[in-house]
């Protein structure tokens, strides 16, 4: 159990990074974006609900970290047509708590809630999400082991999701 | 026919080379389309796999319509159709599940899975009438066909078989690619909705020229060995197989590389378990064969897209509005096999995949395009004079000739015009 100060301090932490990685993308700073990730990193965006098991069902994004670097390489082509042009973005990211049942690894669960405002060729597209991510602290920077986006409409039929959700 | 020059409008529309943009675009044809082509012919619905027992159902749909598949208790396979013979509520709201009835919310009517109407609130108040009379809607023919269920909504007809015609040998292809000749789709599907008609997905489908060009990006940072199978010097096919029905035939670059599952980027010493079972069930040199030639890459008109590793199935909810249905082909008897096909189409395919995000750029783009009015014309003459025809009869042409979209439009045009 941290002390007050102590979880008042990781929390600032905490929130800081997440508002950094949410102006990463939606900025698509992609390679500083990727930066966050830990060499073990799984980012996740399941398909029909939240508790899907990825490793049998269809996610719409389901990267290793492999994975996501290649996510990273095609963006940065430039010839990544749905994102050339790239979509206009801005999200907001709230409800950010440090949640009750933490990992024994010693990662730290978080999650957060985001709303994400896309403007594309095609119009204009509000997105919601649940977040929940494992951060790790790496040679003293907070990292991203796992972020999991459960997308509120993620059973029906979605646009095209080429941005960093 | 327009009594007054004698010239059909789809004769106008729809040229041997060239197709008019108004044809993916004007609300009046899509509604035309409804009632020719998705209302009339056969159209894939879904596969036995995903209703495996007594009592599985699961919401599918033709067209915008929604449609029930359900097993029953005598194990038939059933299409009804998602509207209380009441007052028109969908007496389903959830994807799947196991039931025996459907109760409507409303008046609670209920429906044994077979479609019979089994009772309803205060039966009093309906003395004298027929129940049978009540059952739900359904599909008015059912078909299938090694496990795709097609349903067509016309009593008279050609059929399922008929309707397949050459390419049911690609279906063939695919369920061998099983050492137990069977497909399952049970991996759960991506739904990609696309601000476009729906022609442009099933053009697209066998277009071997876009590849190099709107793919381009994964090919190039990710060692793909795909973009030479659509390259000028490729020896793969275009084909028509009639009926709609088009296919990219890989067969003769994967022959030439003469290597077991070479077709999906990898070989036998990766896949030992599913190598071993394939020489079980078909014997060495037959086994061989199957892992050299790979799956299909075929598309069903109007709907069925096999895409080597995945399925896709298209919906038309609108003249502008279309969603990609889509999962990975699993193979029964396969598990290592089936887990490199999921981890694959997980990545190229859906909302964020690195394929499909682009093609369903180049839908809404067109889409977008063609409310352009100069030229009038989808210009679709690309190896019209180097085409020729296969052993079989079926028209073939280059890799990146449009060989099929001429065959789509030429089976389209026989739709559409008055019976």
């Amino acid at each position: 159990m941290l002390s007050r100060e102590s979880s008042a301090t990781l929390m600032s932490a905490i929130t800081a990074f997440l508002y950094r990685e949410a102006r990463l993308q939606d900025e698509h700073q992609y390679e500083a974006w990727e930066k966050l990730w830990t060499d073990d990193g799984v980012y996740w965006v399941p398909a029909n609900g939240a508790d899907i098991d990825p490793e049998r069902q269809m996610s719409i994004i389901y990267d290793n970290r492999s994975r996501i670097a290649l996510r990273v390489r095609q963006l940065m082509t430039g010839k990544h047509f749905t994102q050339t042009p790239q979509s206009n973005l801005r999200r907001l990211i709230s409800n950010i708590e440090l949640m009750d049942e933490q990992p024994d690894d010693g990662d730290i669960a978080v999650a957060s809630n985001s709303l994400i405002f896309e403007s594309s060729l095609r119009d204009d597209t509000l997105w919601a999400a649940r977040n929940e991510y494992r951060l790790r602290y790496v040679d003293g920077e907070l990292r991203m082991a796992s972020k999991k986006v459960i997308l509120v409409n993620n059973d029906k039929a979605i646009y095209t999701l080429s941005f960093l959700v | 026919m327009n009594m007054m020059t004698g010239v059909s409008p789809w004769e106008r529309l729809i040229r041997p080379d060239r197709v008019h943009g108004s044809l993916y675009t004007d609300p009046d044809i899509f509604e035309a389309e409804l009632k020719n082509i998705w209302y009339r012919t056969w159209v894939y619905v879904g596969h036995e796999s995903e209703v495996p027992n007594a009592n599985d159902y699961v919401v599918k749909s033709i067209g915008p319509q929604s449609v029930i598949m359900t097993r029953d208790e005598q194990g038939k396979v059933n299409l009804l159709l998602n509207r209380c013979s009441h007052r028109g509520n969908q007496v389903c709201s959830f994807e799947r599940g196991s039931a025996r009835s459907f109760t409507c919310p409303f008046h609670s009517w209920t429906f044994a899975n077979d479609g019979r109407l089994v009772g309803y609130a205060f039966p009093d108040g309906y003395e004298g009438q027929d129940k049978a009379q009540l059952a739900l809607g359904r599909v008015t023919r059912v078909e299938s066909y090694r496990g795709f269920v097609f349903g067509s909504f016309a009593a008279d007809g050609p059929t399922l078989r008929e309707h397949l015609g050459g390419a049911a040998e690609t279906i063939d292809r695919l369920v061998r690619t099983s050492p137990e000749g069977e497909v399952e789709i049970t991996a759960g599907f991506l739904k990609h909705r696309v601000k476009a008609n729906w022609k442009f997905i099933l053009e697209n489908e066998c277009d071997g020229y876009h590849p190099a060009f709107v793919h381009t990006s994964i090919f190039g940072v990710a060692d793909s060995m795909i973009g030479k199978l659509y390259g000028g010097a490729s020896t793969a096919l275009t084909r028509d197989y009639g009926n709609g029905h088009t296919e990219i035939d890989l067969r003769p670059e994967f022959r030439k590389r003469d290597a077991p599952m070479s077709w999906f980027g990898t070989s036998e010493e990766r896949l030992p378990d599913y190598t071993a079972r394939m020489k079980a069930a078909y014997g060495d040199t037959a086994a061989r064969e199957i892992m050299i030639d790979g799956t299909p890459h075929v598309m069903i008109f109007p709907n069925l897209f096999i895409a080597e590793i995945q399925m896709f199935v298209i919906q038309p909810l609108g003249v502008d509005d279309s969603v990609q249905h889509v999962t990975a082909l699993q193979f029964k008897g396969a598990p290592d096999l089936n887990r490199r096909l999921r981890q694959q189409t997980m990545g190229s395919v859906g909302p964020a995949g690195f394929l499909l995000a682009d093609d369903s750029e180049m839908y809404e783009r067109c889409h977008r395009g063609v409310l352009a009015r100069n030229p009038e014309w989808i210009f679709l003459g690309r190896g019209e004079k180097r085409q020729r025809q296969d052993e079989l009869g079926f028209t073939v042409g280059h890799v990146t000739d449009e060989v099929p979209s001429r065959g789509i439009w030429t089976h389209y045009r026989n739709l559409m015009e008055p019976i």
